[in-house]
């Protein structure tokens, strides 16, 4: 493991373990409205300062990443698995389901995925807890995000489908699902693992743009992408340095999730 | 000796060329539309951008002071209205002249009113002075008197023209031919729009010297406000008519000089709940929804001082009701903002059957007290305003969940499927007159918003309003029509079917270099008087 990576894993076990103790390192909650303290810089108090409604900035942002780091995962993982239902099955089996599939991957790849967010988004139903608008808003992505990776699992299925160990097993007489689940499944893992590791980012992301639209996470629940709207309208870095963590934390998080794959991943 | 010579007369070339270009643009404004304005026709205009142009370039025959709200003869030296409230004529100033050099007549007014009130043209402006079916009858009664006869009284008839900047009957190019102090000269789709001085135009100042006195005006296209900030901040331009109260903020810390906050301003936010009877809610929430006691309970509930205070900055009053206290004549004097009471809201509540059981409302039929509130994703003001409702709700044990929509599918929800149970937006009113606010307050109109479209009133207090505002709307007298409208006021207090949060103030900034200006409530709050505006001489030299 090169040191560039163990460095990265470092960071991600680290940020996670921070954002999974927020109640404890930021006791006031995410939500508590300090009303005489709006937008105030840092101080002993609110370590990042308070929001524009005196929100802790500190607390807000460990509670946002803990939100986009367990969840985009999940979302990764929902992804994922349809790709690999998708993608590995049509791969694995071709003909007429390769090309249905390669035509509801196209079809998935060619909609403007922002605007179908909204648009699912707009339909669902008003009444529901910020924990559950957050939950939905992962799934959603979860379930719309799962071309790209389908496209590549398809591709490696179909090489895998030629190879000389699958031929073999046929040749031994083993066929259908046996085949796919003992023989061409895990000889997908690594592709798996890797589109998995690649959608974790995709889908933090994808949040943000949500978020920073208004259309994310609701409030008060706060997610990186309600954090970094707070940069809209930021004139100068000079003035307020402190608001750029959540951008700077997005960053790194990102970066490391790409170090953490190695070159032989990235490639699959 | 002959290079020294040389490079004298290549410094004297470079001087004069360079004298030349500030001659040009030396004496010019420069501000930003926020979008690219839909048409140059003054009687079409139906968007800001086309309403700045027109405010610049229309002549009018009355004109609504911006600062004193009174109406005050522009092109018309003088009116008359009939008793009945159907016919205006108007006395024409002599000797006025559009920027083409045609006179300016009867004849004109004739051609822009029938233009005005022509079905076909689909005008904005004209639907304003349509109070009944029936056509408009112009008679020139002079070259510089005509009457006006509508087919039923309307109402504020005389500043209903503040709006209507008159056309030439005679020039071939009619959007070119103008009345007003500045003309469009360039326009530079998708980059800026050019104003120069009318030549012709009519008015001159106290000392007699010829109206503008700018030479030009440059409209840069721009709808990103923090460019339109940064480029304030760089001197790039003089002046920006609104804006947004972190912006003013951020300008103040900087240079104090350059921001102006005018107080109240006619717009205002406010939250409802949805009474429609066939709204797919629940029916136990309607009845609270419809439950007077409740609504005013919720209003009591909130914190306005809070939400004016943080969400923006102090700049912003709490709302009091359906007209801001910056309207002087029709605002209800005796009206004031509802106070941050929880305990009389609790209270109130608890008279139609509610209780706080473990910090959870609940109805009499033991129901916990939970609902919705959505308002436009992108309007961060009113984000930040529900996330305060919610919290001060959550005080009184109502569970309130925000929901922030794209604006077409809150609208959808809002005005055509019912499908919500609270909303917060807001009214950004031009219109000084109640009759303005005619389509809210009629429980048949389609802005009814808490419930549109009624056959009939369905509540008395809805029948009394409707009787209210048809009354006021029946009778010229403006000591009748105030009574009327202060009692629709009150009414509105009583009853909360808004419940009105804050009224946002005017914010501006001109810059230093602009001479002249005095920032209004009243739009087009900073360049109002841009006849009468000048640029620094500093500020010229430095262009």
């Amino acid at each position: 493991m090169s040191a560039a990576r163990k460095l990265a894993c470092v960071v991600l076990v680290a940020v996670c373990v921070v954002s999974l103790g927020a109640q404890w390192i930021a006791p006031t909650g995410y939500a508590k409205q300090f009303r005489e303290a709006p937008s105030s810089p840092p101080s002993r108090q609110h370590l990042l300062g308070t929001d524009e409604i005196g929100r802790d900035r500190f607390a807000r942002v460990l509670y946002g990443t803990r939100i986009s780091l367990l969840l985009a995962p999940v979302a990764a993982l929902i992804s994922t698995l349809l790709a690999a239902l998708v993608g590995g099955l049509a791969g694995y089996l071709g003909g007429i389901w390769l090309r249905v599939a390669t035509g509801v991957t196209d079809l998935f790849l060619s909609l403007p995925w922002l605007f179908l967010l909204i648009t699912v988004r707009a339909v669902l139903p008003l009444n529901v807890s910020p924990l559950f608008s957050v939950l939905i808003t992962f799934l959603i992505l979860g379930l719309l995000g799962w071309a790209a990776s389908a496209r590549v699992l398809c591709t490696s299925a179909q090489s895998l489908g030629s190879s000389d160990f699958i031929v073999q097993a046929r040749a031994s007489g083993l066929h259908g699902s046996r085949l796919f689940f003992v023989h061409v499944l895990p000889n997908l893992k690594p592709v798996l693992y890797a589109q998995f590791w690649i959608s974790i980012p995709v889908f933090i992301l994808s949040e943000a743009n949500l978020g920073i639209l208004g259309l994310g996470v609701a409030e008060p629940l706060p997610s990186w992408g309600s954090l970094l709207r707070e940069l809209e309208g930021l004139v100068s870095f000079r003035d307020e340095p402190w608001r750029l963590v959540p951008l700077l934390l997005l960053i790194i998080v990102m970066t490391s999730f790409q170090m953490v794959l190695s070159k032989e991943e990235v490639a699959a | 000796m002959i290079c020294r010579r040389i490079f004298l007369r290549i410094f004297l070339c470079s001087a004069l060329l360079l004298g030349a270009a500030s001659a040009q643009s030396g004496n010019e404004l420069r501000f930003c539309l926020r979008a690219e304005p839909k048409t140059f026709d003054p009687l079409k205009v139906d968007d800001d951008a086309s309403l700045t142009i027109r405010y610049l370039t229309g002549g009018v025959l009355v004109r609504a002071n911006r600062q004193t709200q009174a109406l005050e003869p522009e092109l018309a030296e003088s009116w008359k209205l009939s008793k009945d409230g159907k016919q205006i004529t108007f006395k024409l100033r002599r000797g006025i002249r559009f920027s083409e050099g045609s006179p300016f007549s009867a004849e004109d007014v004739a051609f822009t009113v029938t233009r005005l009130m022509d079905p076909a043209l689909h005008s904005s402006t004209g639907d304003a002075f349509r109070s009944g079916k029936g056509t408009v009858a112009t008679k020139i009664l002079s070259p510089i008197q005509i009457s006006v006869t509508f087919s039923a009284p309307v109402i504020g008839l005389a500043g209903l023209f503040d709006q209507v900047a008159m056309m030439s009957s005679h020039a071939s190019n009619k959007e070119a031919a103008v009345l007003g102090p500045f003309m469009v000269a360039e326009y530079k789709p998708g980059a800026s729009v050019l104003l120069k001085r009318n030549p012709n135009y009519w008015k001159k100042d106290a000392q007699g010297r010829q109206l503008p006195y700018l030479d030009s005006i440059r409209l840069d296209i721009q709808p990103n406000r923090d460019v339109e900030v940064l480029r304030f901040k760089r001197g790039e331009l003089d002046l920006i008519n609104s804006i947004d109260t972190e912006y003013y903020d951020r300008l103040a810390a900087s240079s104090p000089g350059v921001v102006h906050d005018a107080g109240a301003s006619l717009d205002s936010e406010f939250m409802w709940f949805n009474q429609v009877a066939n709204a797919p809610i629940a029916e136990y929430k309607r009845n609270w929804f419809r439950s007077t006691n409740f609504r005013r309970a919720v209003s009591e509930a909130i914190n306005r001082e809070d939400l004016s205070r943080v969400v923006f900055n102090g700049h912003a009053r709490p709302g009091v009701g359906p007209v801001s206290p910056a309207n002087k004549f029709w605002f209800n004097n005796r009206l004031k903002a509802e106070s941050y009471r929880p305990d009389a809201a609790l209270q109130r509540l608890q008279t139609d059957g509610f209780r706080l059981q473990n910090g959870t409302l609940r109805d009499k039929d033991g129901n916990a007290v939970e609902f919705s509130i959505v308002t436009n994703a992108g309007n961060k003001y009113r984000e930040r305003m529900a996330v305060m409702i919610q919290e001060d709700l959550g005080k009184i044990g109502v569970k309130v969940n925000v929901v922030t929509l794209d604006f077409p599918s809150l609208i959808e929800r809002i005005a055509q499927k019912f499908n919500y149970e609270a909303a917060i937006l807001g009214f950004q009113n031009v219109d000084l007159d109640p009759n303005g606010q005619m389509n809210i307050w009629l429980s048949s109109a389609e802005n009814h918003a808490w419930n549109p479209q009624q056959k009939g009133p369905e509540t008395p207090w809805e029948a009394e309003i409707d009787h209210l505002m048809r009354s006021q709307a029946s009778t010229a007298d403006p000591k009748k029509r105030k009574e009327a409208f202060d009692h629709v006021q009150e009414i509105v207090a009583e009853q909360a079917p808004f419940i009105y949060l804050v009224n946002k103030n005017a914010l501006s900034a001109v810059s230093a270099s602009v001479e002249g200006a005095a920032p209004v409530i009243l739009h087009p709050q900073t360049y109002w008087n841009a006849e009468r505006l000048t640029l620094h001489s500093t500020a010229q030299a430095s262009r």
